[in-house]
């Protein structure tokens, strides 16, 4: 005997599977069928042989390279600002911080992690306001700027990765160092870290894939359409996520929105990658030590 | 002798070296957030000061005219993260329960991966195809307006935060399910009888949980909206109409207005917009604090 209402339970259950598959189905099809045939060389380097372009021997106008160089550029920098001081702050949470303590900072840290990203563009941008009304009046947003609006954007996540990672090693491994005689941070250096390079890698892949993705900082802190390859940390520059939403806006031929199908493809299958390597890397992690 | 005594004065004079650098990062990881609400609140206190205040909050925005109004984009951040949540909340929980007892193992393993792929997809990428896909079809359908719409924008955000919703509740009910499970086989009962009556009543922690976290993801998206919302700003009458919210006010207004008089309102939509989000985040860290039944 089936109740009505657990038939119509299950029922639910499946139609809003099948409703998710079939949109995410759709979502992807649209995306390679209009995408798909628009990769290319010429894609991104336009009618520029590409050996210039590479060099930078001739501007990109009708490509997205100049796009993909920014963002490389954008994910190192924000990259470098972001890991150390991810990877500094986690051990601190996880070896060092206690009690009443490591509950008040942690929970800075989850607020930033819950914070529109929208909002730490609007801090660079504040910040050179206040910058120009201060000491430099000169101060515009540029990429060292975005750089470091994306780096607080991921920061949480280098964070949060670190600690958990290091959190989630098993006493056996933790009382390696201390029996043998390590103080506590050569038992960190040599034998928790080691132990969880894979995750913390993992939290570093992570990282890069946010700071690749994201539009709603380097909206405010200095992105523009054509900037051409970044020439200075001061400069304006071009960005991936930015020329997608920037086509998908002004586009004024057919050619420009197949740019911007490829485009979108192509952000789509640099984020995937990233996000599968992160979860290999994740799972290996977990089978060594769970 | 000597030399050990020294050997081990300076690793010790290192170790604290060492935890003080740490305790350093963590201070300026945790400051952050400070430093953001600070530059905020600094930037709005002059409209505070100089009773502009209720210029913003009123019901127009008309730079023009030296109406500032940003109480539409209130209501139109609200009306979509609103919707958007409540579209994707029984969708997501629908999912959940497939994956957790309903469906077949081999199935469930799929939609799971597929859930993870969603977690990936870049929003802007969203956005272009929902502004390619669905706004002309609504175009074509309704013949109501250009189809940016914050109908538009809530179907499409309901896509977006699917995903998180989705894996807050599947890693609660994992929790749960594995205790449960053989006491409700032994009993006889069925597995949708099971997660009915058993699991779900259980679970009310992660429930919320993953309304909120749904909730403030949806609140915090900019290029959905942006892109697909028509950014109109005014109080929408029906769900064709164009919106605009605070996330995509913001970016408007910096990429469009010279005028610093129309920069005041940034500050102000910021400052709503942290309070909101620390808000949710707040509640969600209360309610996971909770000790007790799950």
């Amino acid at each position: 005997m089936v109740r009505v209402s657990e038939r119509l339970f299950v029922a639910a259950a499946w139609l809003s599977t099948l409703m998710t598959l079939a949109v995410v189905g759709i979502f992807v099809g649209s995306l390679l069928y209009r995408g798909l045939g628009t990769l290319g060389t010429s894609l991104l380097f336009g009618n520029v042989p590409i050996i210039n372009a590479l060099i930078g021997k001739l501007p990109v106008w009708h490509g997205i390279w100049p796009a993909i160089v920014g963002t490389l550029f954008l994910v190192l920098l924000s990259s470098t600002m972001a890991i150390p001081l991810g990877l500094a702050s986690g051990i601190y949470f996880a070896e060092y911080a206690e009690g009443r303590w490591k509950d008040l900072l942690s929970f800075a840290v989850d607020l930033l992690a819950g914070t529109p990203s929208i909002i730490m563009g609007l801090f660079g941008f504040s910040l050179i306001l206040f910058l120009r009304k201060a000491i430099l009046p000169g101060a515009n947003v540029c990429l060292l700027l975005a750089a470091l609006c994306l780096a607080l954007l991921v920061l949480p996540y280098m964070v949060r990765t670190t600690q958990v990672a290091l959190e989630s090693l098993p006493e056996s491994t933790r009382l390696v160092g201390p029996s043998l005689g390590l103080t506590r941070w050569e038992n960190i250096r040599h034998v928790l870290l080691p132990a969880s390079s894979r995750a913390l890698l993992s939290g570093v892949i992570l990282s890069v894939g946010r700071a690749a993705e994201d539009t709603a900082v380097i909206l405010l802190t200095g992105v523009v359409a054509n900037a051409g390859l970044p020439a200075s940390l001061t400069d304006k520059f071009e960005a991936l996520p930015f020329t997608i939403y920037y086509l998908a806006a002004e586009y004024r031929t057919p050619e420009e929105l197949d740019r911007g199908f490829g485009s979108a493809l192509l952000l789509l299958v640099i984020t995937v990658s990233l996000f599968v390597a992160a979860r290999m890397l994740q799972g290996a992690f977990q089978r060594e030590w769970q | 002798m000597r030399n050990l005594t020294h050997n081990r004065e300076s690793r010790k004079w290192l170790e604290s070296l060492i935890e003080l650098m740490l305790l350093f990062s963590g201070l300026i990881s945790s400051l952050v957030m400070l430093a953001i609400f600070v530059f905020l609140v600094y930037f709005t206190m002059p409209i505070i000061a100089r009773g502009d205040l209720l210029n913003l909050m009123s019901w127009n925005w008309r730079p023009l005219a030296g109406q500032y109004g940003i109480l539409p984009m209130a209501i139109g951040s609200l009306f979509l993260a609103v919707s958007a949540t409540l579209a994707a909340y029984p969708l997501g929980l629908g999912i959940c329960c497939f994956i957790h007892s309903l469906g077949l193992r081999s199935v469930a393993r799929f939609v799971l991966v597929i859930i993870d792929f969603m977690t990936s997809v870049p929003t802007v990428v969203y956005g272009f195809v929902s502004a390619f896909l669905l706004v002309p079809t609504l175009r074509q359908c309704f013949e109501h307006g250009t189809g940016f719409s914050w109908f538009a924008a809530s179907v499409t955000l309901t896509v977006l935060v699917l995903p998180t919703i989705v894996l807050v509740i599947h890693t609660q009910l994992r929790q749960l399910g594995s205790e449960s499970r053989l006491t409700a086989i032994a009993l006889g009962i069925s597995p949708a009888q099971t997660l009915l009556w058993v699991i779900l009543p259980q679970a009310s922690r992660g429930l919320v949980a993953a309304a909120l976290l749904g909730f403030g993801r949806a609140l915090g998206d900019t290029i959905v909206s942006l892109m697909v919302a028509g950014n109109a700003p005014q109080v929408p009458h029906s769900i064709l109409d164009s919106i605009r919210t605070l996330t995509a006010h913001i970016a408007l207004v910096v990429a469009t207005d010279v005028h610093s008089a129309t920069y005041h309102s940034l500050f102000l939509s910021g400052l709503i917009l942290v309070t909101i989000s620390a808000m949710v985040n707040a509640s969600i860290r209360w309610i996971a604090g909770k000790s007790g039944a799950g």
